[in-house]
């Protein structure tokens, strides 16, 4: 966005951010991501006016497809899974620029295609050589298709235009993988080029932890160990691996969310408060947050895998993970992953941040809950304060959007008794019934370069050491317990944080 | 579920909203802000509509205030205060009051409506229609942060601008001037794609009896220095806005009130969905944000006396001082005469 433009001024805040004149590559273009999620994304944001003028989406698949049989297909996702209602000039403005260019990775000729496509947009629709190349590929394809943007002249920036690559997690499978896959990308793409998308860092409750925690003074007093007990991140899914048995075995939760997602929760609620919003002083307080996090020293006592095994999940007979077609019945892949991290700082040393994912658990939800130490003295009785638990703070991440303060509360009547009560703070009631979805975010963010939502390689690499050694240790001793689908996993979990004197939270 | 109450007072219609809150069992509502809309029975159905359609996206109390006509001087003596107390999911998202005033209370509207305001949130007056000249003068305006007019529902809105601007307080804002952020966002996006042009001007064309055409106009003026041309069409809405620029001339257009198309030199046309909004989003776009739009007030301030063009009036209404250093321009003619085609 250009300072010099007269009709902008900072203090005009009713004129949105419009990214510049640019274009869209999808490589894996036909898969379902793209379908439920990028294109429905980028039509929502042109129904809301934030896509330029000429804006361009060009798709790379195998399917043999003409621009117009593309076209159909994203008028039909975008009708299907759009968030904002459908509307036809919205789509005429966006279809003049719907390409689509057909070949293989490895077809030298279908991105000499793509590279003609690009100049052919730049006349027409005045996209000025501006691109991000979205990668909603497998993993195993990142390399050959970097490589083919490289010898074709696809990654190369001129002064006045930019190219951009976004990638999708898993960032690798361990440190070395993920540093392998990052010499291959930074060898193409300058480090400001790339963009990993962890989708939860585009999600609005997400970013709400930064605004609830440095926005306000009533959390950060108390937002340490003087106060607080322990921290609680759950990610909770109530479906099995479904289709996904090619990718997930072999993955499990721990690559596959704690990793990722988990660990970036764990960084924004322990970061300290960066000196500004901009994307470098943020990964700055996040890897040193990262770098900090302590292993347990025995983690046969700290860390808990499971696996799903069959049962009753809300009404539903379904089958154990061993049993799932395409898994090997004597597959030790965790489906379920609890760990027990410390912080080595002056804020946290001493506070327990349990970390634990699963599929197939009770419900699908995500939270952190901040639990806080008793009262040092209470001058009430014991009965009247039988009921009473500990303070807690929950940021409800998805579903049903929010925070809710627990506290006690006097019971009216004529005694004394004192029991939990809960404040609740939730997004569909204060805000907009619908918040731009992630990848709206996160595609505008890419098309504007603006890199706060992305993590860096750096804390890529980071949590990479943190999960190591777990997976290591796993893969050398035992092997998974078992928990009935439809629960709140395996009772190994629920003895670990037994010993710890504390117990999990029902989310 | 829905309470009359016939002949009531403010703490009646208070305990009437905990009661209703109680029986849906819902005694706590995330609701941000009071919005108070001040109108006539004809318009209050649409404008309730459009800001329960608005609630969705800030959940409200709505207090709407209808002063009803009294025909008999009789009438017109006796004071009485008729509510309709809606919660739940008859009322979008929040409450909403429909609050009916007879006789001498209608000067007193603000008695009514103080103790119905949400503690600690800030309110917004909007006025659909028969908006004061003065907003923050006004008994129910001076409650509110935040005062919406709309000068497209007056009858001389080009000279109600002017009034606005000279009695413009920080907090005002205008429908007519929501209506045209989208002109604006993409106005500055195409300004974006060439940063070195150097505008010489600009022209603005719309049908007659549209503010936000001025508006448009003077915001261009005021933002880029240079002189802006009012010129009419037969609409919908605005039609057209030219750039002049050192190389040729940038032009966003819109016939048919949904797609427009800009064309600039050493680009490609291109398509742009520019939709005429409805007032639902207007009112949305404008409870986003609450403090003083201070862009609005400038681009006022210019002046509509300086743009060139047929709908500006010979000269600013006597009481409204004209800002400093404007000339008032050779207008051709008095806004109410028969539109002339632009002759550009």
């Amino acid at each position: 966005m250009s300072s010099s433009n007269p009709l902008r001024d900072a203090q005009d805040r009713r004129l949105p951010r419009i990214a510049g004149p640019s274009g869209l590559v999808i490589f894996g273009v036909t898969g379902d991501l793209s379908r439920k999620k990028l294109m429905p994304a980028v039509y929502d944001l042109a129904n809301r006016g934030l896509l330029p003028p000429g804006f361009s989406l060009i798709g790379f698949a195998r399917r043999q497809w003409a621009d117009e049989d593309f076209a159909q297909v994203v008028h039909d996702a975008v009708k299907e899974h759009a968030r904002t209602p459908f509307r036809e000039e919205v789509w005429q403005q966006l279809v003049n620029g719907c390409r689509f260019v057909q070949g293989d990775f490895d077809d030298d000729a279908a991105f000499e295609t793509l590279k003609e496509t690009i100049h052919e947009l730049d006349k027409a629709q005045g996209t000025g050589g501006n691109f991000a190349f979205y990668l909603s590929v497998p993993p195993k394809f990142f390399p050959t298709v970097v490589q083919q943007l490289k010898k074709h002249g696809l990654a190369e920036q001129t002064e006045n235009s930019w190219r951009r690559a976004v990638i999708e997690k898993p960032f690798g499978h361990d440190l070395k993988s993920a540093q392998e896959l990052n010499r291959i990308v930074h060898d193409v793409f300058p480090t400001e080029a790339v963009f990993r998308i962890d989708h939860y860092l585009g999600k609005e409750t997400v970013q709400n932890i930064l605004a609830l925690r440095f926005a306000n003074t009533l959390f950060e007093p108390i937002w340490n160990r003087s106060y607080v007990d322990h921290v609680q991140i759950t990610m909770a899914e109530d479906i099995g691996i479904g289709g996904r048995a090619g990718y997930y075995d072999g993955i499990g939760a721990a690559r596959d969310v704690i990793q990722n997602h988990l660990l970036q929760l764990l960084a924004l609620t322990a970061m300290e408060e960066p000196a500004s919003f901009d994307a470098d002083a943020l990964v700055a307080e996040k890897t040193k947050v990262l770098g900090a996090v302590r292993l347990p020293k025995d983690l046969g006592k700290e860390t808990v895998r499971g696996q799903y095994a069959a049962g009753w999940q809300g009404g539903e007979k379904v089958l154990g993970y061993l049993e799932e077609e395409g898994i090997d019945p004597r597959s030790k892949t965790d489906t379920y992953a609890a760990i027990k991290l410390e912080i080595d700082n002056r804020r946290w040393a001493g506070v327990p941040f349990y970390l634990r994912t699963g599929k197939r658990l009770g419900r699908r939800v995500t939270e952190i809950a901040v639990v806080f130490q008793r009262a040092p003295h209470s001058p009430f009785d014991d009965t009247a304060t039988e009921e009473l638990g500990q303070n807690a703070l929950v940021i409800r991440v998805q579903p049903d959007e929010g925070v809710t303060l627990r506290f006690g509360s006097k019971v009216p009547g004529t005694q004394m008794e004192v029991r939990d009560v809960s404040m609740d703070f939730a997004y569909g009631e204060s805000f907009t019934e619908s918040s731009p979805e992630a990848y709206e975010r996160l595609i505008l963010d890419v098309l504007l370069g603006d890199a706060n939502l992305f993590p860096r390689l750096k804390e890529v690499e980071l949590s990479w050491q943190i999960l190591d050694p777990i997976e290591e240790y796993w893969d050398k001793h035992g092997k998974p317990a078992q928990y009935p689908a439809g629960t709140w996993g395996p009772v190994e979990a629920d003895e670990m944080l037994a010993r710890d004197g504390r117990s999990w939270r029902r989310p | 579920m829905k309470i009359d109450l016939t002949d009531t007072t403010a703490s009646k219609i208070n305990n009437a909203l905990v009661e209703g809150r109680r029986a849906i069992g819902t005694p706590a509502i995330g609701m941000v802000l009071t919005l108070v809309i001040v109108t006539d029975e004809e318009h209050a159905y649409d404008s309730l509509k459009a800001a329960n359609e608005a609630s969705r996206e800030h959940p409200s109390r709505k207090l709407v205030v209808i002063k009803r006509v009294s025909r008999s001087p009789r009438n017109r003596s006796q004071a009485r205060l008729d509510a309709e107390v809606r919660v739940g999911t008859s009322a979008g998202t929040g409450e909403t009051v429909v609050l009916r005033l007879y006789g001498d209370v209608i000067d007193h509207a603000q008695s009514v409506v103080l103790p119905l305001l949400l503690p600690d949130a800030p309110v917004v007056v909007w006025w659909p229609v028969a908006s004061p000249l003065d907003p923050v003068k006004d008994p129910l305006g001076a409650l509110a942060q935040r005062r919406v007019t709309d000068t497209y529902a007056a009858d001389e809105p080009v000279s109600e601008l002017t009034t606005r601007a000279a009695n413009y307080a920080p907090g005002d804002t205008d429908l007519a001037w929501t209506r045209i952020t989208p002109w604006r966002s993409m106005l500055a996006a195409a300004l974006d794609q060439q940063p070195d042009v150097k505008v010489t001007a600009a022209e603005v064309e719309g049908e007659d009896c549209n503010p936000s055409g001025e508006l448009l106009a003077m915001w261009l003026a005021d933002r880029l220095g240079v002189p802006a041309r009012r010129t009419v069409s037969d609409g919908p809405g605005l039609t057209a806005v030219r750039l002049e620029t050192e190389d040729g001339v940038i032009t966003l257009d819109r016939t048919d009130g949904s797609l427009a198309r800009l064309s600039m030199k050493g680009h490609p046309d291109r398509a742009v969905a520019l939709k005429r909004r409805e007032t639902s989003e207007l009112l949305a776009e404008e409870l986003r944000r609450l403090d003083p739009d201070t862009v609005y007030a400038a681009t006022l301030k210019y002046g509509v006396h300086r743009l060139a063009g047929t709908s500006a009036p010979e000269q600013a209404p006597a009481g409204a001082p004209a800002p400093d250093g404007a000339k008032p321009a050779p207008g051709p003619a008095k806004k109410g005469s028969a539109p002339k085609k632009a002759a550009k």
